[in-house]
């Protein structure tokens, strides 16, 4: 649905965005995600056609954003970061408005308006000016005109910016909903965000893409250092001296660093680094039980979405290369 | 042409839900009445004056009312134009809206001639208010309703003209109030540039007196369509918006 190739803006001092290339299927919903100032809404603004490309080329929707911007936007609904609301219009009014000047007319049009404002949830407030709506109701609005030609792609700048956390979920939902309607691009700096909403996530940083995975693929691979979690209780319901068991598991071939994460009277639970090719995990479980104490649990820790990111855009000169090279040269560090 | 009429109506909209259209409305009623009715008594009095003396002085209401009124609301115009054009752009540079705009599927230059079209039927309004005062003149007198008519053509064009100038220093800022000012220092320029007349024939004097908008208006004022000003204005009103269009286009390089 969108094709990306070598992307690029320039300006006078700084390259914003530096040959960045992505896919998107259809239908489906990828998270954009950097620090602020990574480049994610002029990339965005270049696929709406509101900036042109130094170099490079994007095809959105089957159209070419330089040679056919006209048929990109007709295919396009676009919510910038904040709202382009006009206060002095009610939401009807503007509805109406914007889907006038996306082409609708007519029945259609009055069709569209019903079917938006139902969607969006803003059906109560709609002969309201919006200069008098809060925050969480203009942003919805926001959606509803960007999804009122019922477009294709919806690229959805940063799209619960300063909302509470209510009305966050109630966003997230809603974008969650529309996607088997619309391709969705959705920038993002806040992680969990990209963790519940997204299927797919490209990484940005300082102008270029870091990673582009699946959020699943992209957890894994950043665990470069497996690290295990292991329960440890002691048997009979008896006491448990924590610091025999770390000396214990340190012990053990292939573990890195042990690092007690809680400590309880009978017992304590460990992340224990793998250090090796192969996993610890039989050994450590073998230690445990000879040792005379109960394995009550042992699994693989996780790392969450921040610490892939913070793992990603940390370094000062990150190469524009596939994520697993990246990970390990974190990893060697 | 249909997206020039919707971008067109959502500007005078914009103009008639808040106080502008209804305080340049009234103003522009008020000076302008106020002017009317100077020339108007002047005029009664010099007959009244001629008639005491026992001999007929020639009189017209075509050359010493509707002439000078219509000059000075050419001139009032210059005032209040900046008003009119300088929320057009810098608004929705401000608010953001300028990006729903330029990401709808409608052309720059659509929206530029939508929103200079609604400053131009907004100031049409205001013209057709002072023209109340002139159907008094007709309800008791008989002055020629051609001179009158071709006053006001040319006071749509130049505010055209001028409307279009305006229209293009509002792309040029996101601060409302340094669009007004500086379209106002230019509309002001352009009327007093035609003083240099008053001491200097050399070319460039009549150069700069020539890019005067007020002077391009004399001969309307008398009734005569000059092709020399009706090209002027119309020239001058393309420039504007041509100006900004490539305003608007460098925006986006720019950013």
């Amino acid at each position: 649905m969108i094709t990306v190739k070598g992307l690029t803006k320039r300006y006078a001092r700084n390259t914003a965005v530096d040959h960045i290339s992505f896919e998107v299927q259809k239908g489906q919903i990828v998270g954009f995600l950097g620090p602020n100032g990574a480049g994610k809404t002029t990339t965005m603004r270049m696929l709406t056609c509101f900036l042109p490309p130094t170099a490079g080329t994007a095809i959105v929707a089957g159209f070419d954003v330089l040679e056919q911007p006209l048929e990109v936007k007709r295919h396009i609904g676009y919510l910038p970061e904040t709202p382009p609301l006009y206060p002095e219009m009610s939401a009807a009014e503007y509805l109406e408005f914007v889907g006038k000047l996306k082409g609708l007319s007519g029945p259609l049009l009055r069709q569209r308006i019903d079917f938006v404002t139902g969607r969006c949830n803003i059906d109560d407030v709609k002969h309201k000016l919006i200069g008098k709506l809060s925050k969480g109701y203009r942003q919805r609005v926001g959606l509803a005109q960007a999804i009122i030609h019922n477009p294709d792609v919806l690229v959805l700048d940063e799209p619960t910016a300063g909302l509470d956390p209510k009305q966050i979920n109630e966003t997230r939902d809603l974008i969650k909903s529309l996607a088997g309607d619309h391709t969705i691009i959705l920038s993002t700096h806040i992680l969990p965000e990209v963790e519940q909403t997204c299927e797919q996530v490209i990484i940005i940083n300082k102008g270029k893409v870091v990673a582009t995975d699946t959020v699943q693929h992209l957890q894994n691979r950043a665990r470069g250092v497996e690290s295990v979690l292991v329960e440890v209780a002691a048997r009979n319901n008896g006491a448990l001296d924590p610091a025999a068991v770390q000396c214990r598991l340190e012990q053990v071939a292939g573990a890195g660093h042990v690092l007690a994460k809680e400590k309880h009277a009978d017992r304590a639970v460990f992340e224990v680094e793998n250090r090796k090719e192969r996993s610890i995990r039989a050994d450590l479980a073998r230690t445990v039980v000879e040792a005379g104490w109960d394995l009550n649990e042992l699994r693989a820790a996780a790392m969450s979405l921040e610490e892939v990111f913070l793992e990603l855009t940390r370094e000062e000169t990150v190469a524009p290369a596939p994520a697993l090279e990246t990970v390990e040269k974190g990893a060697a560090q | 042409m249909r997206n020039v009429w919707i971008i067109c109506r959502k500007e005078l909209h914009g103009y008639f839900v808040s106080p502008v259209a209804y305080l340049l409305l009234t103003m522009f009623a008020l000076i302008v009445g106020f002017f009317f009715w100077n020339a108007l008594a002047y005029f009664i009095l010099a007959g009244m004056e001629s008639q005491l003396r026992g001999q007929a002085t020639p009189m017209n209401i075509n050359e010493d009312v509707i002439r000078p009124v219509l000059s000075n609301v050419s001139v009032i115009g210059l005032f209040l134009i900046p008003v009119m054009t300088m929320r057009l752009f810098a608004e929705e540079k401000r608010t953001g809206t300028i990006e729903l705009l330029v990401t709808s599927p409608v052309t720059d230059t659509e929206i530029i001639v939508g929103k200079w079209l609604a400053a131009v039927m907004l100031y049409a309004t205001m013209l057709l208010v002072t023209a109340i005062n002139f159907s008094f003149l007709f309800r008791y007198g008989n002055p020629d309703w051609k001179p009158l008519a071709i006053g006001y053509l040319g006071l749509l064009l130049q505010a055209g003209a001028l409307l279009a100038i305006g229209t293009f220093i509002s792309t040029l800022t996101r601060n409302q109030i340094i669009a007004g000012a500086a379209t106002f220092g230019v509309c002001l320029m352009l009327w007093v540039l035609d003083w240099v007349s008053g001491y200097d024939t050399a070319t460039w004097a009549k150069v700069l007196s020539y890019m005067s908008v007020i002077t391009h208006f004399d001969s309307f004022s008398k009734g005569v369509i000059d092709t020399k000003d009706l090209v002027f204005y119309i020239s001058l009103a393309f420039l504007g918006l041509f100006f900004t269009a490539r305003s608007m286009e460098s925006l986006r390089w720019r950013s």
